[in-house]
């Protein structure tokens, strides 16, 4: 073939090449404008938002100072909020773990009719509002009133309230209960993705119960749990109504926190500066536990042997 | 003495019968395939030998000893499953090592174990892959390296080599009876593919709706088969109905227009049952017409309609010229190459 060709076939290719290469942005586009619209323009102006002025009676006045961030920083009472925000969070994602793994083992070992029966069981609260489900806790404990209180101090088993209403206990209780079906879900996907035969395979070469489990499963079904741990704990420092309704004025987190600033304090820029300094801490998280998943499913050497 | 013993075993899942009445002595270092169509018991009798199921009745012995209240894990059987059963997580020589962790084996024997196991099924240089790196012919060596380097006191395979295509199959069952004749390890193979069982087991035990049908060497399955299932089941089989005709003497066995001096022993219907391999051409016989002819390379395939019914002839590619499509035939076959069983054609 001559050069001449080869140039004009060459040519050719490149033109056919342009309409696939824009093809992709064209077929995102509708869900890109989506998400600018709804998400990346909102957020962008809460930022702007947060370095505004506020005062009681000259209301917002759209200039850029430094003063929110500068009392977020320095505030221990913010500090003290955001820390009660991450702990919370995090007993919560240990508790929904520690129950919802073993929970999701036993729903995947049970026999067909019993566990579509345990599925809708554990599904079912998902039905129904967290505000609900919140205050279900706090008629079962809340104060002299509560019906479990009444119960056991009826039978003398407490002389005084159990401390449950405005404590972080009650919270991450009340919270690991809201966040349960995540976990339980994302576990038993795993779960579904073993071969129903490896806990025989391991049997069949002396393992005990303990070993399969610790040895076998539990390194199996870690990017489940971890999957899970990510939903459960962004939903829970993100959390609104169980904080309000169970911690109350008295114990706020980020979310409880920013709502007031907003609504009932009228500061908006400080609210923004709360709001967008908790996002920023759980997108950070965002971008950094599923690093923590991915990386242990890489093969080293072999992705070093494919020159990676 | 037998060296594992299965005592008039069955298994019941609630009122259905899965395994009934199974009896079997597999000698030390036998090969014995359990082959029948899907749904025949023959995994759950695997199954109950592992002890991954409780047998409903009767008992399974080794060397002897009752096997049935010993607990799965320590049976010390060596098992390949269908899915291989890898741990994902785990590499080459991680899978195989485990069995040997378990076993609390030293270290370095460990190691030199796991090198030579895996060296064996031709995965040296592969210690360090994960399972899913592999291809199924891969996994496979891995997962019968894992069972065999534990050095059980009987190999189970449930059907290992099934998920491999036609050509690795061909090749991995020649490799495992070779490795299996080194070892010698007592072996209980169990498939639905009458060639692999054929080709790899010392006995076949074939079985069907939960029970046994035959019990023998593959050559006596094939040529001697008990009963119409076995004959139908192992290999191409021709069913031709005939007669005792007892009008002269002596006795004849008549099918069609072929005919032969009748054995002792048979009285009205009778069901002959030839291979196809051993019909040939002749002058005198079974009257037949060749409806297709289907070269295969070495051999000739004819499928006939004959006096009585459809035939199924197979003739070397010998060099001879061969009856085409159309032509009339007579159908001959030796006396001692049939089987006969009273009653009709199945």
């Amino acid at each position: 073939m001559s050069a001449a060709a080869d140039t004009a076939a060459a040519n050719a290719a490149a033109t056919a090449d342009a309409p696939t290469a824009r093809a992709p942005w064209a077929l995102a586009a509708p869900a890109l404008m989506l998400f600018i619209g709804v998400l990346v323009i909102p957020l962008a102006m809460t930022v702007m938002l947060s370095f505004h002025d506020w005062g009681q009676y000259k209301g917002i006045e759209p200039v850029f100072i430094l003063k929110n961030w500068h009392e977020i920083a320095t505030d221990p009472y913010y500090a003290e909020m955001f820390w009660r925000t991450f702990r919370i969070a995090i007993l919560t994602t240990l508790l929904t773990a520690l129950l919802g793994a073993p929970e999701a083992y036993i729903l995947n070992r049970m026999s067909g009719r019993w566990k579509s029966f345990f599925l809708l069981v554990i599904l079912g609260p998902l039905l129904i509002s967290v505000v609900a489900r919140t205050l279900g806790w706090a008629l079962l404990f809340g104060g002299n009133n509560g019906l479990v209180n009444k119960l056991l101090m009826s039978l003398g088993a407490i002389r005084s309230p159990i401390p449950f209403m405005f404590t972080e206990t009650g919270m991450v209780v009340a919270l690991a209960h809201v966040m349960m079906p995540f976990m339980v879900l994302s576990v038993w996907a795993a779960l579904q993705r073993l071969d129903p035969q490896i806990e025989n395979a391991a049997m069949s070469l002396g393992a005990g119960p303990a070993t399969i489990i610790r040895r076998i499963i539990m390194p199996q079904i870690m990017p489940g749990v971890l999957s899970g741990a990510i939903i459960v704990f962004s939903l829970s420092a993100s959390a609104f109504a169980t904080p309000a309704i169970i911690g109350g004025r008295r114990l706020k987190v980020a979310a409880t926190l920013a709502y007031d600033e907003f609504l009932n304090t009228l500061d908006w820029p400080l609210g923004a500066a709360v709001g967008s300094s908790a996002s920023g801490v759980t997108s950070t998280k965002h971008a950094g536990v599923p690093l923590l998943v991915v990386i242990p499913e890489v093969d080293v050497p072999s992705a070093m042997g494919a020159g990676l | 003495m037998a060296y594992l013993e299965l005592d008039r075993v069955a298994k019941q899942f609630g009122a259905q019968t899965v395994v009934d009445d199974f009896s079997l002595a597999v000698g030390k270092g036998e090969f014995v395939s359990f082959l029948g169509p899907s749904g025949c018991g023959k995994t759950t009798t695997l199954q109950m030998i592992a002890g991954f199921l409780d047998p409903s009745r009767g008992a399974i012995r080794l060397e002897g000893r009752d096997l049935t209240s010993v607990h799965p894990a320590r049976r010390g059987l060596g098992i390949v499953f269908q899915s291989y059963a890898l741990f994902p997580h785990m590499t080459a020589a991680e899978n195989v090592a485990f069995g040997l962790e378990m076993r609390r084996v030293p270290r370095a024997e460990c190691a030199e174990r796991v090198r030579a196991a895996l060296a064996m099924v031709g995965l040296a240089g592969y210690e360090e892959r994960y399972p899913r790196r592999m291809s199924g012919g891969q996994q496979q060596r891995v997962a019968l390296a894992r069972a065999l380097v534990i050095r059980p006191s009987v190999l189970l395979l449930d059907e290992p080599l099934s998920n491999l295509d036609a050509k690795l199959r061909e090749g991995m069952q020649i490799e495992l009876r070779q490795i299996q004749r080194t070892l010698g390890t007592t072996t209980i193979l169990v498939t639905h593919d009458q060639n692999e069982a054929m080709s790899l087991s010392d006995r076949i035990v074939v079985m069907s709706q939960g029970r046994i049908e035959q019990i023998g060497t593959p050559q006596e399955t094939y040529e001697r088969p008990a009963s119409a299932f076995v004959s139908q089941f192992l290999g191409k089989t021709n069913d031709f109905a005939a007669t005792i005709d007892r009008t002269n003497a002596p006795v004849r066995l008549v099918a069609g227009s072929w005919s032969a001096p009748a054995p002792a022993g048979f009285s009205g219907p009778v069901t002959i049952s030839i291979r196809p391999e051993r019909i040939g051409f002749g002058d005198a016989g079974l009257a037949a017409k060749i409806v297709t002819r289907i070269f295969q390379g070495n051999h000739w395939l004819f499928q006939c309609e004959s006096e009585c019914g459809p035939a199924i002839v197979i003739r070397q590619n010998d060099g001879q010229t061969q009856p085409a499509e159309g032509d009339a035939v007579r159908l001959a076959w030796r006396v001692d190459d049939m089987s006969l069983r009273a009653g009709g054609a199945a």
